[in-house]
């Protein structure tokens, strides 16, 4: 009786993972092997080596790299310095680092289109103070650039986490047995802080791969990414078939990489990764 | 009693949200339009006079509002696009033939708009059209002389790179250089829009962004130079801007006509027709007039328009420029592919 009143709790559930998660994949497969009239085909799948869609996926796997590496150079420093701080001190930082999360991505991502433009404000700042203004809007700079502001809290919350877990009794060990900071941080916190910089790095790695919208609103239309590619199939070309198509292929780079960074974390276990 | 007010708001809106899902009762028409296109009092005052509630939907671009039609989630009563989707409508049957004689007030509609209409609904038999308009180049006086934009030569003038703003939809982009290049815009022959991708590569390095809805702002803001725009746009542009102004190359261009249509998937005809018919009243083709901005082919709203306005050739185009232009009509499927090969090879260069 029991038994049969906890499988009742998980109905909900189950029928969310099915109506949002499985149906849709199980949908999205059926478009990618088939031909608009309802015939078994490989092309769809075949066609990210044309050579346009190769591009856009390099790109979008360039400009996620790029800005995964800068989330992480810009989010371990300060995530050391935040742990470094007075408890009160840190958990108000950490609060002003995630506050910008509780707004709409998009109205960010719109504001610095305004920010950046031609004769924006940042331009007459600039100006006025005799400075030649930048045109970095509409640039694949601009793109990474937007990725890194929206996804930046993605990497520095899970390696804050990870760096507050350590005991200092730990550190203390160390330096007690004659360890200097260089030996402390590569033999002690780096390893300890794996686990959160690799989730910090699928965290921002994966959106940043497949986003369409931030490089539609700060690249001006001129930077394809894969994603782009696919949204203009469903949406403008109107073929479904090829969008899932691709829509398959980005999912097993995803998969990839994300069972490629799982595998260099089994060493340190006992924190989630994501 | 402040309190209770919000969630019953919120009930009653999810009710009707959900009341909407369902497709509406006998007395509801369920009507899908391009986003700011209707003057949201005009749907009030139906509502009020007739007792038959409106379910309004919005889109932004004809293929997103043929996707949203296509799925099939919710069954339209009536719905408005443009010329060459209402064509591809037209011959896929989705659309049902309109009976004239229950809209009366279709009267009031100029004549010559039905018989543009005809490049895309041959016997006027499916279609009303509800605005229209030029695409042009909207311009910045104090960037760009008036006698530059005569011609499409200029937004290939390597002077104003950085400075030059494209439509972000491939048959707008691609018409720019298959007029100057003299070709047809609805063509579909590969030597000829390979020479206009040719042109428009090389024209992508001088262009500052390929935008949809943003390019008037951004002209507004004076962050660019020139802009290709939807006449109405850029009628509104100018209200906002003094230095704007906006030009039909004498190469030619595309003339588009919005028009309604009743879809198979309506439920009610009869009270699609008298939305259509309440559409054409003077005072409401007025109130959307004055809320959209746009080119009406109602003659009584025109007749009624002071003179300055009549004669603005950014609202409303001369005869001699739309005699130039030409109607976008539908494409077959491969021809469709072909453009959108082309187009995101452009992209991706």
């Amino acid at each position: 009786m029991r038994k049969l009143k906890r499988q009742l709790c998980a109905g909900p559930y189950i029928v969310w993972i099915i109506g949002f998660t499985v149906l849709p994949i199980l949908m999205i497969l059926y478009y990618a092997f088939t031909t608009p009239d309802n015939r078994f085909t490989m092309e769809n799948i075949l066609s990210i080596a044309e050579p346009i869609h190769f591009k856009a996926l390099l790109l979008s796997l360039r400009l996620a790299l790029e800005c995964t590496v800068l989330c992480l150079l810009l989010s371990y420093p300060l995530a050391m310095i935040l742990n470094g701080l007075k408890i009160k001190k840190q958990s108000f930082i950490v609060f002003i680092f995630v506050l910008p999360m509780w707004m709409n991505f998009m109205l960010r991502i719109l504001a610095w289109q305004m920010l950046l433009s031609n004769n924006g404000i940042i331009n007459s700042i600039l100006q006025t103070f005799g400075f030649s203004g930048i045109s970095i809007l509409n640039t694949p700079a601009a793109v990474v650039f937007g990725m890194v502001y929206d996804f930046l809290p993605f990497m520095i919350l899970p390696i804050y986490n990870s760096l507050v877990r350590i005991r200092t009794e730990v550190i203390e060990a160390a330096r007690d047995l004659g360890a200097n900071d260089i030996i402390v941080f590569f033999r002690i916190i780096l390893p300890l802080t794996m686990s959160g910089v690799i989730s910090g790095i699928i965290m921002v790695f994966v959106p940043a791969l497949t986003s369409f919208v931030i490089s539609d609103l700060l690249g001006g239309g001129k930077v394809l990414l894969i994603g782009n590619v696919i949204e203009q199939s469903f949406m403008q070309g109107m073929n479904w078939n090829l969008g899932s198509g691709l829509s398959i292929v980005l999912m097993v780079f995803v998969i990839a990489s994300m069972a490629f960074m799982n595998s260099h974390t089994k060493e340190t276990e006992g924190t989630a990764v994501w | 009693m402040k309190r209770k007010i919000l969630p019953a708001l919120a009930a009653a809106s999810l009710i009707a949200a959900l009341s909407g899902c369902s497709g509406g009762s006998d007395n509801s028409l369920v009507v899908l339009n391009y986003g700011k296109y209707l003057d949201p009092d005009a749907i009030e005052m139906f509502e009020e006079e007739t007792g038959i509630k409106i379910e309004y939907e919005e889109y932004e671009s004809p293929e997103e509002m043929y996707t949203k039609y296509k799925a099939g989630s919710i069954d339209y009563d009536l719905a408005c696009t443009s010329d060459y989707m209402v064509q591809k409508l037209i011959e896929e049957g989705e659309v049902l033939e309109m009976n004239y004689d229950n809209i009366p007030g279709i009267k009031n509609l100029d004549q010559t708009y039905f018989e543009f209409s005809k490049a895309f609904d041959p016997e006027n038999k499916y279609s009303m059209p509800y605005f229209f308009g030029t695409v042009g180049i909207l311009y910045n006086t104090k960037m760009v002389d008036a006698f530059e934009v005569n011609t499409w030569d200029v937004l290939w003038d390597e002077k104003y790179s950085g400075q030059i703003i494209m439509e972000n939809s491939v048959r707008d982009s691609f018409m720019v250089p298959l007029k100057k290049l003299g070709y047809s815009l609805n063509t579909t022959n590969e030597q000829e829009l390979q020479e206009a991708l040719d042109l428009l590569t090389k024209q992508k390095p001088l262009v500052y962004a390929y935008l949809v809805d943003e390019s008037s702002d951004e002209m507004v803001a004076g962050n660019a130079a020139m802009a290709l725009v939807y006449s109405g746009e850029a009628a509104a542009a100018k209200i906002y801007n003094e230095d704007l102004d906006y030009s039909v190359p004498d190469e030619g261009s595309n003339m588009w006509i919005d028009s309604w249509f009743i879809p198979k998937t309506c439920k009610n005809t009869e009270n699609a027709e008298k939305f259509l018919d309440f559409l054409c009243r003077k005072d409401i083709a007025m109130k959307n007039f004055e809320y959209v901005y746009y080119a009406t082919p109602n003659k009584e709203v025109y007749n009624a328009l002071d003179e300055e306005t009549q004669n603005d050739p950014t609202i409303f185009p001369p005869r001699e420029i739309l005699d130039n232009c030409e109607v976008l009509s539908s494409l077959d499927s491969d021809s469709v592919d072909l453009y959108n090969d082309l187009w995101k090879k452009l992209k991706s260069d």
